[in-house]
This record gives C-alpha cells, structure tokens and sequence, in this order.
C-alpha cells in the first residue's frame, strides 16, 4: 500500500510537469488554476490541448505496460513486450494499409490494426514453435524480431508508394507522437481499452498460473488454452488501440514490470495495477521530454522510449541468457 | 475414487507412429502404480492422456465413473494433482506462494485465499519437511527443495490422486528415498499414486504394481515380481541385466557390464 501511495505521487508530479512543459512553458501554480478555473489565462492551452494529451499518454502508457506484463507472464520471458513480439508491428501495418486503401474513420483504425496485431502474434507463434513442439523463450523473440522488421518494410513501402491524403504525417505517427492527441482519440482509445483492461486485470490469477507453464498451470485447475487465448485477445487489442491514436511506442511494456517485480514480487494481483500507474506515468513524462528536449521541433515519443528501454532490454538479455 | 483408461492410443500430430497404443490401466485408492519403461516409450505420454490434456485415437480415460472430458479442469485439479516432469517459471515466487497456487482449483481465479487455505499450504509444507523454506525465493532452492516443494503444492490442492512424472530424476540417494517414503505414507492414508520412474529397482520396492511400456505399448502389468524378469527387461532396455532378491523377496534389478557387441536383443 505505501508502494501505491508513492507511485501515485510521482505520477501526480509526472501529470503536472507534464501539463506544464511545452511549446509554452506554463509554470504549476498556473497549470493548477488553468485546471480549477476555465477562465484563468493558460486555461485554453492547458484544457483543450495538454490534458487529453496527458490523459491520452497515461492510460496508452497503463495499457501498453500492463500488455507486456500479461505477456511476459504469457510466455514465461521477462523480454516480452507488445513491441518486441511483433504485435504493435502488425497492428501498425494493418492501420497504414487501411489508410492506404482510403478507408477512414477513426473508430474503424482500432479494429482493423486488432486483425493486424492477432495476425502478427500469430505468425510469432507458428515461427516459434518451427523448432520443436516447446517454445523456447529466446526463440520466440527472434520471432518476434524477424515479423517486426518484415511489417516495418512493408509499411515503409506501403507509406512510400501511397498517395493517400491521410498518409501525409504518417511516417511520425508511426515512430509514435501524442500531437494528434484530442479528447475525441482519448474517448476512442478508452472505449476500445476498458474491456481488455478489465479482462487482463481479471486474469492476473491466471496470468499467476500460466507463468508456471501450460502443464502445471492446467492441472492446478486452470483451463489453461482458454486463459491463454484470452490473454493474446486482450493484449493485441490493448496494442491495437494504442497504436492507432499514437503509432508504434516500443519498449513501455518492459520498464515498470521489471522494476515494480523487484519492488512487489511477482504475483499479478498486485503487480498489474502498479503496472498500469507506473507505466502510464512512464510515457507522460517521456512525451514531456520528447516535446521539451528539441524544442520547439517534437521529438517522436517513440524515440524517447526507445531510448530508456533499449539499455534496459540489454541488461535484461544479458540476465536472462546467462 | 478410481481412475481407468482402456485401451488409450494417442497419436501427436504429424507423427509417424502413435505414441501411446491400446493401452489398458486402473489406479485405485491406496495404491501406489509405478510406470516404467525407456526413455521415449510413452510414459509422459500416458500421464498427459490419463489428465484429458491430450486427445485419444482410441479408448477411453474414467474418474470416478465420468469420461475425464467430462471433468472441468478445476473439478479435476479438486481430485488429482500432477508433478510434470520439468517446470521453470521466469520468476521469483516465495514458497508459499508457490505452494498456494495448489489452492486456486478450491478459490477460484477472484478470491483471494483464506485463512483455511494458508493452513493447507502450512500444512502441506509441513507434511514434506518443507516448512523452514517458507519465505525463500525458489530460484534459491536446491533441486531437493525445490521437488519438495512442488510436491508440497500438489499436496495443497488436497487430491485423491498424485501423479508424479519421474519426481526423483534430479535428486539424490538421499532425496530420492525422501520422496518415494513420502509418497508410500500418503498412500498409505489412502491417496492413489502413480509414479513414472526410471529406477526400476525403487519401484519394485515401493509399488504395489507396475506397469511397463515399450514403444507405446503395455508389455507387463503386474505386481513388482510379475515385472521385474531378467528377460523382459534386458529386451525392452536392450541391456542384459540380472534379477537378484532382497532378504525379504522384492527383486532387485541389477544391470549387468556386457560389451557392446553383445548388445542385440530381439
């Protein structure tokens, strides 16, 4: 309990710097005034555009951390992420294919990038398990790997011979941003990630179980295949709509997991809501960098969680294989 | 409760021949059933069909009565617990949770568990000389304790049937006597076990009956001295071995040193 009660405060603090860098910087005693008062002088910048895109970052942020969580409970790896195994790749893909094609509206984008993060999944599992009937572990991320860089080709190709109106800005949405954020793509993405939140977040016994492998898990009394379809379900759709109102952002899945393991143990009761408070205010303050570092030029969000998690994926490997 | 299979067969998907054929077992209350046989024989492959994880070509599995389809998977885990084979997990459980997830089936995937369950845990620990390693990580088990433990976490879940996949593969002398003594006094309580084991000569001590495989096929079924024959036994290991009995009759498998030209059995 006094984990949660410092985690919220450092996400408190993370939300108020976050409302209060920028193009403008807007000093706290005035973001709070914005946020107490419509009519108080920043009140405009901080309500219409900061703050659906504070609140966009955090639960992005929440559902992508909590996604790699269940994955890496999934499949027994603490390397897994929506990123690293391919899913954000392929719901990617699917959403610059669908805006290729002309097909607009973005309630519709979620859903075809689901068809595409499943496909994708899909593909690293039969690649996986090409070597024998047990997956391996290290095995599974080369998967992972290889169909990430087979959809990134694909939708740099895709992006180059299109025409397509909608395809302009793409090549920054897909290295991932929260600029488009609005509160309709904040209203957009909390429809389509309440269900699989809750789901997961219901799991997390499960999610216990599966991490001791389908056997075990089975006879302990888990309908083991069920739980694990449920799982993939959940967590391609949780990806799907994160990167379709703000593009490919690798690597939130691994960060708050590993560090709030340490801190709580591993059982997912516990572990997932951290979890989603941890990482969600992980890519608040990421976005705050990526909006401050170059100013006034923005820096894909992407980039700066690239940047933190790439280091950390190393000492994990490193941990891991040896 | 008894557990029956007739005339299971089991085929993997793609592969050649069928891993498991017509193949014939009962287990029943207080009785404790060693499966033997050589490495790739079927006997995992028998464990897996007996628990419904894998599908039948042939034949049928009973608990109780009721084709084990018919079983949901935590009415199931209520009756039998298993010890597969080999088991990593990616992270670092405590003990105790580690033997508490033996009470999930009786919680279910929501409630969290009750001061009855922390007592089944303390007590299954206990019943395997587990106890002191409450609050260790099980990273920091040795192979012993870790079995131990594991074995503590089948017993949570408060079965009427144990299976256990070649439990004592990683352990020693010691160890392994440990275990097999555990498990003879469970089944003294009533508990069926059934253990799949490469040491021929414990099984023939500690089994009520035995059951061996060849190549998916069940050549012996029988008490330990209707198994355990010079001449079976060299054929399915193709390794020529001699019987020798113990004072008190229970034969004793010795293998014996033969080059290896020598080594053509039918």
């Amino acid at each position: 309990m006094k984990l949660f009660f410092w985690l919220l405060c450092l996400t408190g603090l993370a939300c108020l710097i976050g409302l209060a860098v920028g193009a403008v910087a807007i000093p706290p005693r005035a973001v709070l005034a914005a946020l107490l008062s419509p009519d108080a002088p920043s009140a405009a910048i901080v309500r219409q555009i900061r703050l659906p895109r504070l609140l966009l970052a955090f639960v992005v942020g929440g559902g992508l951390g909590v996604s790699g969580a269940a994955l890496q409970a999934l499949v027994r790896n603490p390397l897994a992420d929506p990123y690293l195994l391919g899913i954000s790749g392929g719901a990617g893909l699917a959403a610059v294919l669908a805006m290729a094609l002309g097909v607009s509206g973005a309630w519709g984008i979620p859903l075809i990038a689901f068809l595409g993060g499943l496909g994708a999944v899909a593909l690293v599992y039969r690649l996986s398990t090409v070597a024998g009937r047990r997956l391996d572990p290290r095995v599974l991320l080369l998967a992972g790997v290889i169909v990430s860089g087979f959809t990134g080709a694909l939708m740099t190709a895709v992006l180059t011979l299109s025409t397509a109106e909608q395809l302009r800005n793409a090549f920054l949405w897909l290295v991932g941003g929260f600029s488009g954020a609005s509160w309709r793509t904040l209203a957009i993405f909390v429809a389509y990630a309440l269900l699989p939140l809750v789901l997961l977040f219901g799991a997390a016994r499960a999610l216990d179980l599966l991490s001791l492998g389908e056997e075990p898990a089975q006879s302990l009394g888990l309908d083991a295949p069920r739980a694990r379809r449920l799982v993939y379900l959940a967590t391609s759709l949780l990806t799907a709509a994160s990167v379709a109102v703000c593009g490919v952002v690798g690597f939130v899945g691994l960060v708050a997991p590993h560090a709030l393991r340490g801190l709580l143990g591993p059982g997912h009761r516990r572990l997932l809501p951290a979890v989603f408070i941890a990482s969600g205010g992980f890519l608040v303050l990421a976005d705050a960098l990526a909006r401050t570092v170059a100013r006034p030029t923005e820096l894909p969000v992407g980039v700066v969680t690239a940047l933190v998690g790439v280091p950390l994926f190393a000492v994990l490997l490193h941990r891991t294989l040896r | 409760m008894s557990l029956r299979a007739r005339g299971i067969s089991v085929r993997y998907p793609g592969a050649p021949r069928e891993a498991l054929i017509d193949t014939d077992l009962a287990l029943e209350p207080g009785e404790l059933l060693a499966v033997v046989g050589p490495n790739g024989c079927g006997k995992t492959t028998l464990v897996r069909a007996l628990l419904g994880l894998l599908p039948l070509q042939r034949g049928a599995v009973t608990l109780d009565g009721r084709t084990i389809a018919e079983w949901s998977p935590p009415e199931l885990a209520h009756v039998v617990a298993l010890l597969p084979q080999r088991e990593e997990t990616p992270f670092s459980w405590r003990v105790e949770e580690m033997v508490g997830f033996g009470r999930y089936a009786r919680r279910g995937p929501l409630s969290p568990l009750t001061s009855e369950d922390h007592a089944a845990v303390r007590r299954a620990l206990e019943r395997c000389d587990a106890g002191e390693l409450t609050g260790r990580r099980v990273e920091t088990l040795s192979g012993g304790e870790w079995q131990r433990v594991r074995i503590a976490r089948a017993l949570a879940q408060e079965p009427r049937i144990l299976m256990l996949d070649e439990p004592t593969a990683q352990l020693d002398l010691g160890h392994e006597m440990e275990l097999f003594e555990l498990v003879r006094g469970l089944v003294a309580e009533g508990l069926g076990a059934l253990v799949v084991t490469h040491h021929l000569s414990l099984a023939a001590r500690y089994a009520s009956r035995m059951l061996l495989l060849e190549q998916g096929r069940a050549v012996a079924a029988g008490p330990p001295a209707e198994v355990i024959r010079a001449e079976l036994l060299s054929r399915v290991f193709r390794w020529p071995v001699s019987i020798l009995p113990l004072p008190d009759g229970t034969p004793q498998v010795i293998p014996l040193r033969s080059p290896p030209e020598s080594r053509d059995y039918p």
